[in-house]
């Protein structure tokens, strides 16, 4: 509050949005638009949310002028920090908001996957809900597709309404040649380089939903937007065509009894595997 | 010996208490001081004589006899290992500084190494399961895995390749510590195995305990606590997983579309069958395959007849396919041992 004591109170060069985001923990939100601000529009119904609305509304639009004592311009300023974060929200998904993010998106500056397998993949802020006061604010991975708890403690405790559950994935509407590449590369649990058979019977059903998708997109024509590791897949997919065939004649169930035995049959050629009884083996010796 | 017991401060200690060093337990010195728990670590560690000392505290200028012929021992190994300091080695009367600092990096590597062991050793795992009970690893930070705690890995066994991870008992992935001091601690200190074998040793853990929904797990696990599958209870069978616990994009409340060049296409990673027990496939194979399941012979007719017709479509080349049918075998002994496991 110091800050902004002494900066907003002395001159017009340092705004009330200046301060807010380049301060301490602010780091998710960025500048709106003071024409943004100013088109009544765009606040519609925000009046009824936050307390003192109209001081909160100037002092964000750095004409705020009432003589007050402290605790009252310390109410003010919660209040304009929540409208600030209520009118964030909307503002992203615009296209300047999009675009302003997108720059924030590139230069990492909401963190990266904490994610083995996604390369530290730049995250993106989210909420889990539109309606202020009831989730703190998560970061979403489009590498991996999850939501993840930001690092600091100080990000955990902003408001996820500020972001909306939409932005992220309007983002990526907007700007579809960014979605990354997705992997099949995974974590296997493993003991003495044995595969763990609980884990890996998981790793096996989840290949199959994997494959069962990616099989429903290639029917309608659509990208599934698997890059890397072509070429382990090819093998699985050339079994797959051949399986399509056969497949007029069968059963959905069979079926994926047999892109079981091909994913198993696929991890058996890439690393060491030992059946099942050496697996449940393993757990009963420990 | 007789001054390292005494001592408060232990090197053991005094390391394992280093910024960064908090996922490391403190490997007993009888653990140590068996060398069959050493062996092989001579030649992946230089200096292996003096990096040993100085972890299990003993002077070197104890018996000045016994140093000198360890002295000439340990240059007999670290000459294959570095060619370089040959002439410093000589000098060792008057141990330098900077000799003392490699001896001490060495003394890492070692205890390094000596720890991947012994964290897979009966009082190892007991050690790193209280440290785990403290939370000394941290959360996951998935948000649907609920602040599960985590298991120090690695993923490689050979030191030098990358640092230590994070397993994730409830979502079955590996994540980066959020604290960039321990991007400097190697994995191979915790090794590969660790983290699954800690699974298979306390498999009566609940994983989600530390989690926000307790009182929901409770009420399921009374519901299956017997529920054993494929050698884990079918409650600690990734618990992070499955429906209700994977992100769903949405544009203003609608769902965004498989379809879609931005939809889902990773939801794969963080599925889990409704009903566990479809993992389970040695039973469901004997159930399916004739509940006469003893008779090996006809299930194994029935297992080749598939594979037959399914190479007259195929190429005769492919690999995959043949491999296939070499896998298509093990079902059978699975289903043996599959049974017996389940007694």
């Amino acid at each position: 509050m110091d800050d902004y004591g002494t900066e907003s109170d002395s001159d017009y060069t340092s705004y009330w949005r200046d301060w807010f985001i380049s301060s301490r923990g602010n780091e998710y939100f960025c500048e709106i638009d003071e024409e943004y601000l100013t088109d009544r529009f765009n606040l519609t119904g925000l009046n009824t949310e936050v307390q003192y609305y109209q001081y909160a509304l100037d002092l964000v639009t750095d004409v705020f002028d009432l003589d007050c004592d402290d605790e009252m311009r310390e109410t003010i300023e919660k209040s304009a920090r929540h409208l600030y974060g209520l009118v964030h929200a909307r503002y992203i998904v615009t296209t300047r908001g999009l675009a302003k993010m997108l720059e924030k998106y590139k230069k990492a500056d909401f963190g990266k996957c904490p994610r083995v397998m996604c390369n530290s993949h730049p995250l993106l802020p989210m909420g889990l809900s539109d309606i202020p006061n009831l989730k703190p604010v998560k970061l979403y991975c489009a590498r991996c597709e999850d939501t993840y708890n930001p690092k600091s403690s100080r990000h955990a405790s902003i408001d996820g309404a500020y972001f909306g559950t939409s932005f992220h994935n309007i983002l990526f509407q907007v700007y579809p040649a960014l979605v990354p590449a997705k992997s099949a590369e995974r974590y296997v649990p493993r003991v003495y380089g044995f595969k763990v058979h609980a884990a890996a019977a998981l790793v096996r059903w989840q290949n199959g939903v994997r494959d069962d998708m990616r099989r429903r997109l290639r029917k309608m024509e659509v990208e599934s937007g698997f890059k890397d590791g072509e070429d382990e897949l090819d093998e699985e997919d050339d079994d797959v065509d051949e399986d399509e065939e056969l497949q007029q004649q069968q059963q959905l169930t069979e079926y994926r009894g047999g892109g079981g035995a091909a994913a198993a049959a696929a991890a058996a050629a890439t690393g060491p595997s030992v059946g099942v009884g050496g697996e449940a083996q393993m757990g009963s010796v420990a | 010996m007789s001054t390292s017991s005494g001592t408060p401060e232990s090197w053991i200690s005094s390391f394992c208490s280093l910024l960064g060093h908090e996922y490391f337990a403190e490997v007993s010195e009888d653990f140590i001081e068996d060398d069959f728990n050493l062996t092989g670590l001579q030649n992946q560690v230089a200096m292996y004589k003096e990096a040993l000392e100085m972890i299990l505290d003993v002077e070197p200028e104890e018996d000045e006899d016994d140093e000198e012929e360890e002295e000439e021992d340990e240059e007999d190994i670290s000459g294959d290992v570095r060619d370089g300091p040959g002439g410093r080695e000589r000098r060792h009367h008057s141990r330098v500084a900077s000799d003392l600092s490699v001896i001490e990096s060495s003394a890492e590597m070692l205890y390094g190494l000596i720890h991947q062991r012994f964290i897979c050793s009966r009082a190892g795992i007991q050690q790193m399961s209280e440290k785990y009970e403290l939370g000394h690893f941290g959360v996951c930070p998935r948000t649907n895995c609920n602040q599960t705690r985590t298991l120090p890995v690695g993923l490689s066994d050979i030191p030098g390749e990358d640092t230590v991870k994070l397993f994730c008992p409830s979502c079955l992935d590996v994540y980066v510590p959020p604290n960039s001091r321990f991007q400097t601690v190697d994995g191979a200190f915790f090794g590969r195995t660790f983290g699954a074998l800690f699974l298979l040793t306390f498999p009566e853990y609940d994983l989600s305990r530390s989690g926000a929904e307790t009182t929901a797990n409770l009420g399921r696990a009374a519901a299956d606590e017997h529920g054993m599958i494929n050698g884990m209870y079918a409650r600690n069978i990734a618990p992070g997983l499955g429906r209700g616990k994977i992100y769903e994009p949405r544009i203003y409340g609608f769902r965004v579309s498989e379809v879609a060049r931005s939809g889902p296409r990773m939801q794969w990673l963080r599925e889990k069958p409704d009903d566990v027990a479809i993992l389970d496939e040695a039973s469901n194979f004997a159930e399916e395959h004739g509940a006469e399941s003893d008779d090996d012979d006809e299930s194994m007719n029935m297992n080749s007849g598939r594979p037959a017709a399914r190479r007259r479509l195929a190429a005769a080349n492919n690999p995959a396919l043949r491999q296939r049918q070499g896998q298509n075998g093990s079902p059978m002994n699975v289903d043996a041992n599959g049974a017996e496991s389940e007694l």
